[in-house]
């Protein structure tokens, strides 16, 4: 399926959708006014955009109206849309070029790292890529025999240890081995962890500065993994993480349901980390790189309207 | 802190009533404002905040509060009370079966913690004297049944499983297993799902048609944002869940999602998670959980200063 063609599709499924409903306010509005506002704004908050942003977005929209002497109400679709798509533009290509090149990526529990890292694997190997991937998450059950079975699909190597050993030497193993058999790109898997548990974020820590001093020169992407489903919450998940490991980007996973994952917006207004992949499903090509007017579209859910 | 900040006007916004004598309509929906910003930033969803602050606007400007000696402290308790009452309540238990086995169904999306709670819940019941046996039905998530196995030895219960075959299949063979074995209680782990997604959806109500649970239970990720209603309603529409188990309230997300889902489902919250580990489950307490939403330690000790 095509870019986006899915959220599409999941976004037709919604039922009782705001977006939807302003579309219908929009079509039936003849002038723009202070209600038009106001609904766009409640459409914004139902996309998890969060009330402040939504302020802000309108804010900004409004000024726009006024300047270019807008007029009729379906014009205002486009400003909003461009007024997203120009927060959420820049900043979406992975930095891999060097060899070997280091792809941390961690998140909080259940937000789909590992299965993102499954989906990266395979579409860097189509790439032509040599991928190892790093089983760091040593603590979830099963976590090892999963990532095992993502790297088997994606048909590349893996390093792993016994459950519960320590995460920061299974990365220490994988760079040595990436480094000794010309591997391009090392993708290391976390545990999931909760970015208020001191102990867990130190662990985090201690791993990036394995990665810092084993590679010093190469190209490093720290991911953070946000679930489209969560709320504002997101926030704070991206300022901790930001703060410990120095995110470098967001995959946004789970866009396949009826979630909009608008928190991103806010993410990147207050921390300016851009979003480079989406996630929309479970299987191995259900990875898309970030399209930031795809996004400004999925949000006003203008598919539904043609 | 964004949310520290918020619990601090929302104090400011009581204790501007409070300054007053008498307070006039306009204080009341200025309030209500700081109200409905906070639960919005705790992601309750859009349309319950404004029916809930609609509703505590209502109560609040009758004459017996505005008349009364002391018109803010009376807001304030409206505000806790519909909020206690809006997350009910009573029935917390589990609805054991007449004659046995009891079958207990989680479900949910993907990743909220349905696994990880099928396990504690086994460990809870078998601390109560019961001989539960874990069921895997999960057939399509990498590694899903090894996850099982190895949370069900944690919590020193069985885990039945037929590899990847028809659920119902699987359910079946275990009610027979089970009796020759004398397991009162089945806990079936079911894989995640996307509530828009039809086949899978159909898994569920098979189960549900051919065994009859007598407990259907939702898990929900308390970090959801606006999507909850959603998410929540599609659950139960399709199936009739029977509770709700939230979870990963370890984080520091205020919750939000556990009043959404209350509010469109009816459905009693039955245990909340707060943690990884086995014995990470506790029963709901809706009081604590509404003060967690409006931001404030103890919504009852301000009513106190008020
Ligand atoms: N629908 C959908 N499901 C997804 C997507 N990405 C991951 N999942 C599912 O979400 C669940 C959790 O994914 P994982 O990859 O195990 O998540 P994780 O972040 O590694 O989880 P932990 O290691 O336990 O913290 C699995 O059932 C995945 O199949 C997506 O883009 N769409
Ligand atoms: N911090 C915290 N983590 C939790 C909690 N409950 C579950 N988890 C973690 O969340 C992640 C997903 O949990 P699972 O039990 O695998 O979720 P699931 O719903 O079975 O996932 P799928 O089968 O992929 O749909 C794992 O990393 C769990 O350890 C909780 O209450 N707190
Ligand atoms: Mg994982
Ligand atoms: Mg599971």
């Amino acid at each position: 399926m095509g870019l986006f063609s899915k959220i599409k599709e999941g976004l037709k499924k919604t039922r009782d959708s705001v977006a939807s409903k302003v579309n219908m306010v929009l079509n039936s509005f003849t002038k723009i006014d202070e209600e038009l506002f106001e609904d766009l704004e409640e459409a914004l908050v139902m996309a998890d955009v969060g009330l402040p942003t939504a302020e802000r977005i309108c804010e900004q929209l409004r000024a726009k109206v006024k300047e270019q002497g807008v007029t009729d109400p379906q014009e205002v679709r486009g400003l909003i849309k461009e007024i997203i798509t120009e927060m959420m533009e820049g900043g979406e290509d992975l930095r891999i070029s060097t060899s070997p090149s280091v792809i941390l990526v961690i998140g909080v529990n259940g937000v789909g790292k590992t299965t993102t890292i499954g989906k990266l694997a395979a579409h860097l190997k189509d790439d032509g890529k040599k991928v190892i991937l790093a089983a760091a998450d040593t603590f979830r059950a099963a976590a090892i025999d999963q990532l095992q079975i993502w790297a088997d699909r994606a048909g590349v190597d893996m390093v792993r240890h016994a459950e519960g050993s320590d995460p920061a030497a299974v990365v220490f193993d994988a760079l040595t081995a990436a480094k000794a058999r010309h591997a391009d790109v090392v993708i290391c898997d976390t545990a999931g962890r909760l970015h208020n548990k001191k102990n867990l974020m130190d662990e985090l820590g201690k791993i990036s500065r394995v990665i810092q001093r084993e590679l010093p020169d190469s190209d490093q992407e720290v991911l953070l993994v946000l679930d489209a489903t969560t709320g504002q919450n997101a926030v704070n998940q991206a300022r901790e993480f930001k703060n410990t490991a120095g995110i470098t980007g967001i995959v946004l996973t789970k866009l396949d349901g009826t979630a909009k994952g608008g928190v991103v917006i806010a993410i990147r207004e207050d921390l300016k980390v851009p979003v480079k992949m989406i996630g929309v499903g479970e299987q191995i090509d259900d990875l898309q790189p970030f399209d930031a007017k795809a996004f400004a579209d999925a949000l006003f859910n203008e598919e539904e309207e043609r | 802190m964004a949310f520290e900040g918020l619990a601090d006007k929302l104090s400011e916004a009581f204790k501007r009533l409070r300054s007053k004598g008498k307070l006039t309509e306009s204080d009341v929906k200025q309030a209500m404002r700081e109200v409905r910003l906070a639960l919005l930033e705790a992601d309750v969803n859009y349309k319950v905040a404004k029916d809930f602050v609609a509703k505590v606007t209502e109560r609040s400007v009758g004459s017996e509060v505005m008349e009364s000696l002391t018109p803010a402290q009376q807001v304030v308790k409206i505000v806790d009370e519909e909020l206690t009452a809006l997350m009910g309540g009573e029935n917390t238990r589990i609805d054991m079966a007449s004659k046995p086995p009891t079958i207990i169904m989680m479900c949910g999306l993907q990743g909220s913690g349905k696994t990880t709670h099928a396990a504690k819940l086994a460990s809870l019941f078998k601390r109560q004297g019961h001989r539960p046996m874990l069921v895997a039905c999960d057939i399509y998530r990498p590694a899903a049944i090894t996850q099982l196995q190895v949370m069900g030895e944690k919590a020193g219960v069985p885990v039945f499983e037929m590899g990847q075959i028809d659920p119902v299949k699987i359910i079946k063979g275990a009610m027979r297993f089970g009796k020759d074995h004398g397991n009162d209680i089945l806990i079936l782990d079911t894989a995640g799902r996307l509530h828009i997604d039809e086949e899978l959806m159909n898994e569920l109500k098979r189960i549900k048609a051919d065994v009859e649970p007598n407990e259907i239970l939702l898990v929900v990720d308390a970090m959801t944002g606006q999507d909850a209603v959603n998410v929540a309603k599609a659950f139960d529409d399709a199936l009739g869940i029977t509770g709700v188990i939230l979870t990963k309230l370890d984080g520091d997300t205020r919750g939000g999602a556990a009043l959404s889902v209350r509010a469109v489902t009816g459905k009693p919250i039955k245990f909340i998670g707060a943690g990884e580990k086995i014995g990470d489950l506790e029963p709901f307490h809706p009081a604590r959980m509404s003060s967690r939403i409006l931001g404030m330690g103890d919504v009852l000790s301000l009513i106190e200063k008020a």
